[in-house]
């Protein structure tokens, strides 16, 4: 996956909490085989109406969000279904990080698995993020090596992030390569056992 | 003397291939479960990196997602048909075992896996599926894991997991005649949030879990997932080891009674201290009605919809009047006012033998209403067996039910199982958010009893009022 360190980018905000994931990703686009390809189909139901005609009452057709790589929703984002698609239609739409007061666990692990950094900021702080985003076109700077989030005009908070899940983002690696590295200590457990 | 441990702990110690401070653990894994919609992207990143499945023998396949419940030797769907032949391509490969669309033992994976006994308290499982916490019934650590790590277990049979917080769910006291285990999980999920299990192992403990089947265990397990847990597990006592006892793959003779003896040393020491407990009193849940667009928007069957003013927050506002407005009910109406098109009972939270039992009890010597489409799906094709051998088939289809073949079908109609938009369904699954059985679907969570008592008024109704047969 691609590493992520410093990431400046317009943000998006969703200010809706339980977000689960057979909104980020219907179902009917889960028969694919291959990993890419899924973001025309990010938000499906909310950005599309049964004709298949973009809505315009969903803020994230607005021109003013295109381009955006920042998304900011509210608690429990990411519950539901396990599917690793969400991620990938999120990535492939081009958000790099969303920032939430809480998530899904196995939504969270997916992220990092994908080069999508997930940030837990408080609610007052994910709050003021989605006012400022909804009134003007609004930029932050995500960054996890310093695990700061910060704008041009004086806003900034931390974030914490497990250490292990936050080498892997910061270098992009592969965690079955990792893994592999402890090949003789899978063998003796395997051979204890028997 | 030693420290008092919970069956959590005691999974979790058996099961650590590496401990660094500071870091995750690696974690072995047991039985890992695979099915076609989450597993293709993980056998082509073994392809592409040259990896084997380390251990193919403790991986089992299925197909369960995608497949059609009817006429099934002719696949319309392209696509969906690639991707059961894309599994079934993999399997061969990888030497992976596979029940596919045709072999008997075919099914939903969380119903196979206890169904032939590859299922087992003590073990670690994972599937790429959240309701793989419908394992933990048996005293299993089993939770649901995304495609990246499917890879990792398939090339490593490891996963990197932080050591989890515990959480005592304990349901004190008896549920009532004609209250099930789902109307129990719902009441949990209603009083304490779906987020509330987020980070944390649920165990649940107490008298009512106690006294559930197995089958009522994993409906109250599977739905941990929607209470925010990744695993939800019961420790294991004599109903597990007599529901396991004679199946395929499980030892007999001495070796069975020994085994059984370990898995009954794994269940919670007395004295043993959770991170958190929540309790509950069986005695006070009625059966339950989801109405909006989580499982945690529940209520019992005699109590009205809420309205937008009952919100806490503005947030809490806001959702309720998304909600009402998606399902297209008034708040302040009584639930079993609501009238419904549709009632799906299957998926992996209701469709074992017992469920399709007493949605039959219910159902004998009645008509669905007229307005009503009603559909079973069983959970297995030897689910779908054992009642035809009972009889079951028939009562259903005399009283205007499809009698279908084995599969997720309409719990997330990835197949053409579909309720059409703005249609409404009493639904024996386990989700009800938006567009789940469909774009625009409505569905409303209940029991296999509960739907069946509203396939045939046409509207909710309370089924003691049916008289119920008594059993939990």
């Amino acid at each position: 996956m691609e590493p992520i360190r410093k990431h400046t980018g317009l943000v998006y905000p969703l200010n809706r909490a339980n977000v689960d994931t057979d909104q980020i990703i219907p179902k009917q686009f889960l028969k694919r085989i291959s990993r890419q390809g899924f973001g025309q189909f990010v938000f499906y139901n909310w950005r599309f109406d049964s004709k298949g005609t973009l809505r315009d009452d969903f803020s994230l057709n607005q021109p003013k969000y295109e381009g955006t790589s920042i998304l900011v929703a509210g608690e429990n984002f990411g519950c539901g279904s396990s599917r690793e698609h969400a991620p990938w239609a999120l990535l492939d739409y081009g958000f790099r990080v969303v920032i939430a007061p809480s998530y899904a666990d196995i939504f969270y692990n997916n992220c990092t698995k994908n080069g999508i950094l997930p940030v837990i900021l408080s609610d007052d702080e994910v709050q003021t993020l989605i006012k400022n985003a909804e009134t003007e076109q609004y930029y932050l700077t995500v960054d996890l090596e310093a695990k700061k989030v910060y704008d041009n005009k004086g806003f900034e908070a931390t974030f914490d992030l497990d250490s292990y899940k936050r080498e892997m983002l910061l270098n992009g690696w592969d965690d079955i390569a990792v893994t592999l590295t402890h090949v003789d200590k899978i063998d003796q457990f395997e051979a204890n056992r028997k | 003397m030693r420290k008092p441990k919970t069956v959590i702990e005691k999974i979790w110690e058996k099961h650590v291939v590496h401990h660094e401070e500071g870091k995750p653990d690696l974690l072995y894994i047991d039985l890992h479960l695979v099915h076609e919609v989450t597993s293709p992207q993980a056998f082509e990143g073994l392809r592409i990196n040259n990896r084997k499945v380390r251990r193919p023998d403790l991986t089992f396949a299925t197909m369960d997602h995608n497949v059609p419940t009817i006429h099934r030797n002719v696949i319309k769907d392209e696509v969906s048909k690639t991707q059961m032949e894309t599994l079934k391509t993999n399997c061969e490969e990888f030497n992976v075992p596979l029940a596919d669309i045709h072999h008997p033992d075919q099914g939903i994976v969380h119903v196979i896996g206890p169904e032939l006994g590859l299922t087992q308290p003590g073990k670690t499982i994972v599937c790429g599926d959240s309701h793989t916490s419908t394992h933990g019934a048996f005293g299993a650590l089993a939770f649901g894991i995304g495609t990246s790590e499917v890879e990792h277990v398939l090339a490593t049979q490891t996963i990197w997991q932080a050591k989890p917080k515990t959480l005592n769910v304990k349901v004190n006291g008896k549920l009532g005649t004609g209250v099930t285990a789902k109307d129990l999980i719902l009441a949990i999920i209603g009083k304490f949030g779906v987020k509330f299990g987020t980070g944390y192992v649920i165990e649940y403990t107490g008298e009512a879990i106690r006294d559930l089947s197995m089958e009522g265990r994993m409906t109250v397990c599977n739905m941990s997932i929607e209470a925010g847990a990744r695993a939800g597990l019961i420790s294991p006592d004599d109903t597990t080891v007599e529901f396991l006892r004679g199946r395929r793959h499980v030892p007999t003779g001495e070796a069975f009674d020994q085994l059984a003896e370990e898995w009954k040393a794994l269940a919670t020491d007395e004295g043993a201290i959770y991170d958190e407990t929540v309790e509950i009193n069986a005695a006070d849940i009625e059966p339950q009605v989801t109405w909006g667009t989580n499982p945690g928007m529940c209520i019992p069957v005699s109590a009205n919809v809420p309205s937008v003013e009952d919100g806490q927050s503005d947030n809490d506002k806001e959702e309720i009047k998304r909600a009402l407005e998606y399902m297209g009910l008034q708040g302040g109406e009584p639930i079993s006012s609501v009238a419904i098109e549709h009632v799906f009972i299957g998926s992996c939270t209701n469709s074992r033998f017992a469920d399709l039992k007493k949605a039959a009890d219910i159902v004998k010597g009645h008509h669905v209403h007229p307005n009503v489409r009603a559909i079973v799906v069983p959970g297995s094709h030897s689910v779908k067996k054992q009642a035809e051998d009972a009889g079951i088939d028939i009562i259903f289809k005399e009283a205007g039910f499809e009698w279908r073949d084995a599969g997720c079908s309409m719990c997330l109609a990835m197949n053409d199982d579909v309720v059409p938009e703005g249609e409404r369904c009493a639904s024996t699954s386990n989700r009800n958010f938006e567009g789940r059985q469909g774009t625009g679907a409505r569905t409303h969570l209940v029991s296999p009893e509960m739907a069946a008592a509203a396939a045939v008024k046409g509207h909710f109704v309370d089924v003691r009022t049916l008289g119920v047969p008594a059993h939990n």
